[in-house]
């Protein structure tokens, strides 16, 4: 009886797949687009062999898609994710609002307790960690040694800004495209106003007192925007108000800059032979400082977390708990060799000896141990943030006082004026939000 | 009298119309031509045209890492399904629009288009909150509605400019003949209006194809279309120009080779009624 004996083969192979279905939990996972993330991607089979429960789906979008996408979702309860990657400024906000899982209860093996003070402190409030970091970085001064020669200068473990504005004018030779230094100019909240604010904090400005009023007016916010403009403007690639990250990198890359404070990611790239023509000459030092007690230098680390509402909890804190873990780091190690290594988010992977041989180690460490989001400036302030200030209304902000200021790069007003406008529409938008 | 087109005023008139044509044609140009560099070529500075180490490896990692095939079904589906759910809705209306026009039929063209003014993201929430409710978040089905939506008044306004050139008097005559409403819309207008109809449809495919704003906000894993796919592959910190341009040429490369084929249908479509 073929037929009967097909039927009952179908109705088995259904119930089967039927069960198998039951049992299977999928998570969509949304993330961005840069290197260790892609990594984690490529070796998740690590997870899912151990994990055959548990399937991964993955939502790549480049980074300010993500984070427009992820805040729509989440504040809308869409559930399109179960696992989203955020910054250390979406991570106190939607903390607060109840829009993600607290992760006090990972495992105990996870151990929360060897993640970098720094870099915890930014991702948990009122007690309550509410993200797992997967990468953090600060921000450094990467130089070219053999230039740095040229000019007869030794360039300091911790430089000051006026270091750094006489090693920029001795390495500037305009004739042969080569400018002392490249900052970002583009604007944008994380773009020119990410290292503008780490730089005033180092000049002693803030963005707002203790009782929550803009300071755009003082002289400190004054002094680091005429000092950036000199700098720019002297020393720094034409152009350079539509220069970001990734121009500023494809610059140094080819040799046209003496100097480029930017993320501590960008070490890896520059120091990459297959990409960078000046791959075995360069150099790093801390952010500078003005001999006020701050540097330069900002912090920041894409997370894991888990939006509040999601039907797959505890598949998705397994997965964060496997994609932050030492065991994880060690994998990447394994395969990919330790420069490849996720950086900045835990005290073991300084500790150990094998990650010390990576040239730009100690330096980020330095550099994440140099910034305290908690108490980012000189004098004190009433917010959380190293380059930005945690609060919803921030975003929309900095990228109108970035866009004045690139202006004035640009040549289209001048330092005061951009300053002026900058102070009032900072007051219009706080009184706006109720501050 | 013909004017007279000397064989010099040819060569110039074609020349430039080459270099017209080349200028447009250039950035998708580039794009190809990158897409076979490496990370480093890509960004070099004085760029490199066309003497480079040629290389697939771009477009090796992309397939790697990527479910191509998910993303380019995804985007069949939606700009196949929603111009033809579009164009039928669109023949009726037109129709009526163009043969039988009311006092107000002008000024519901105009609203039609007007719903175009509005910039889309003024309605995210709004529709964002009616997907979730209706469960239509990254489904085929939600973006195959909206895309519908989206691309009706340009439907619309196109079909009725090109039924308005067919005299009405045929379709009288069919009418006499003994046609149905159906039969006249079916086997009198429709066969007469095909290059019109064609153009249209050609027109609305490549729109929701290229559309990045509602398909990158609706989606998340299971209906993204291709626009979601290049969208993986730009990133403001680190280099990834080749391999985005290797993900734009092959993101792009199904709608270019459909639009080289039927080039012939599209002009013909759109100057459609032009002489007269």
């Amino acid at each position: 009886m073929p037929l009967k004996k097909a039927l009952c083969a179908a109705t088995a192979l259904t119930l089967a797949s039927a069960g198998a279905a039951f049992a299977e939990t999928t998570i969509t996972i949304a993330t961005v687009n840069n290197g260790d993330m892609i990594r984690m991607q490529g070796l998740a089979e690590d997870f899912t062999a151990k994990h055959p429960d548990i399937k991964l789906e993955w939502v790549t979008l480049e980074e300010n898609v993500l984070r427009q996408r992820v805040t729509q979702d989440v504040a809308a309860k869409g559930g399109q994710f179960d696992v989203m990657t955020i910054g250390t400024y979406e991570v106190p906000i939607w903390g607060k609002q109840g829009w993600l899982v607290s992760l006090n209860d990972l495992p105990e093996s996870w151990d929360a307790g060897d993640l970098l003070p720094a870099i915890r402190n930014g991702l948990t409030i009122d007690g309550e960690l509410y993200a797992a970091p997967f990468y953090g970085e600060s921000s450094m001064v990467m130089y070219r040694t053999d230039l740095m020669k040229k000019a007869g200068l030794d360039m300091p473990e911790a430089p000051t800004w006026d270091f750094i504005k006489q090693a920029a004018a001795a390495m500037t030779d305009k004739g042969n495209e080569v400018y002392g230094i490249c900052l970002r100019g583009k604007a944008g909240w994380g773009e020119n106003m990410a290292f503008l604010t780490a730089m005033a904090n180092s000049f002693g400005a803030r963005w707002f007192d203790e009782d929550w009023k803009a300071q755009f007016n003082t002289p400190q916010w004054s002094d680091t925007i005429n000092f950036y403009m000199d700098l720019m403007n002297n020393y720094g690639p034409p152009g350079a108000s539509t220069n970001g990250f990734n121009e500023n990198l494809s610059l140094f890359q080819q040799g046209k800059c003496g100097m480029w404070i930017d993320a501590t990611v960008a070490a890896s790239f520059v120091t990459n032979a297959n990409d960078s023509t000046v791959a075995d000459k360069v150099g790093f030092a801390l952010a500078p400082d003005k001999g006020l007690g701050k540097r330069g230098n900002w912090l920041w680390a894409w997370s894991l977390a888990i939006p509040a509402g999601t039907d797959a909890e505890d598949a998705a804190k397994e997965f964060i708990a496997w994609a932050t873990s030492k065991e994880y780091t060690a994998l990447v190690a394994s395969k990919e060799g330790w420069a490849n290594v996720p950086p900045g988010t835990r005290t073991s992977l300084y500790e150990n000896p094998e990650y010390a041989k990576v040239p730009f180690a100690a330096m980020t460490l330095g550099s994440i141990n140099s910034a305290d989001p908690t108490n980012p400036t000189v004098d004190p302030v009433p917010y959380t943030g190293v380059q930005f200030v945690a609060i919803p209304e921030f975003a929309g902000i900095a990228t109108q006082v970035g866009q004045e200021i690139s202006a004035a790069l640009a040549g289209q007003q001048s330092v005061e004026e951009a300053l002026e406008k900058a102070q009032a529409l900072t007051v219009d938008e706080m009184e706006a939000a109720g501050y | 009298m013909a004017r007279e087109i000397t064989q010099k005023r040819k060569i110039v008139n074609t020349l430039v119309a080459w270099t017209i044509g080349f200028l447009i044609f250039f950035p998708i140009l580039w794009t190809v031509l990158t897409s076979f560099k490496t990370e480093a070529q890509a960004i070099s500075d004085p760029p490199v045209f066309l003497f480079f180490d040629w290389t697939l490896e771009n477009y090796a990692i992309v397939q790697e890492r990527s479910d191509y095939a998910r993303f380019l079904w995804n985007s069949v589906i939606i700009a196949v399904g929603s111009t033809v759910l579009g164009t039928i809705i669109s023949v009726p209306a037109a129709w009526s629009m163009a043969f039988v026009p009311s006092k107000k039929t002008k000024d519901i063209l105009l609203w039609m288009l007007s719903t175009k003014m509005l910039p889309a993201v003024g309605v995210l929430y709004p529709i964002y909150l009616i997907f979730i409710e209706l469960g239509l978040l990254d489904t085929k089905v939600g973006l195959v509605a909206v895309m519908t939506l989206i691309n009706l008044p340009i439907i619309v306004w196109m079909l009725y400019t090109y039924f308005r050139e067919i005299p009405g008097e045929i379709l009288e005559a069919a009418r006499m003949d003994g046609a149905t409403l159906r039969d006249e819309i079916i086997h009198v207008l429709t066969p007469m209006a095909i290059p019109g109809i064609a153009s249209t449809v050609l027109l609305n495919i490549i729109l929701a194809w290229n559309e990045a704003f509602w398909t990158l906000n609706l989606t998340a894993a299971k209906a993204a279309p291709l626009t979601a796919f290049i969208a993986s592959y730009s990133s403001p910190e680190g280099l990834f120009y080749a391999k985005l341009s290797a993900a734009s040429t092959m993101a792009i490369a199904p709608i270019l080779i459909l639009g080289w084929f039927s080039q012939k249908q599209l002009v013909r479509g759109l100057t459609f009624g032009a002489v007269k």
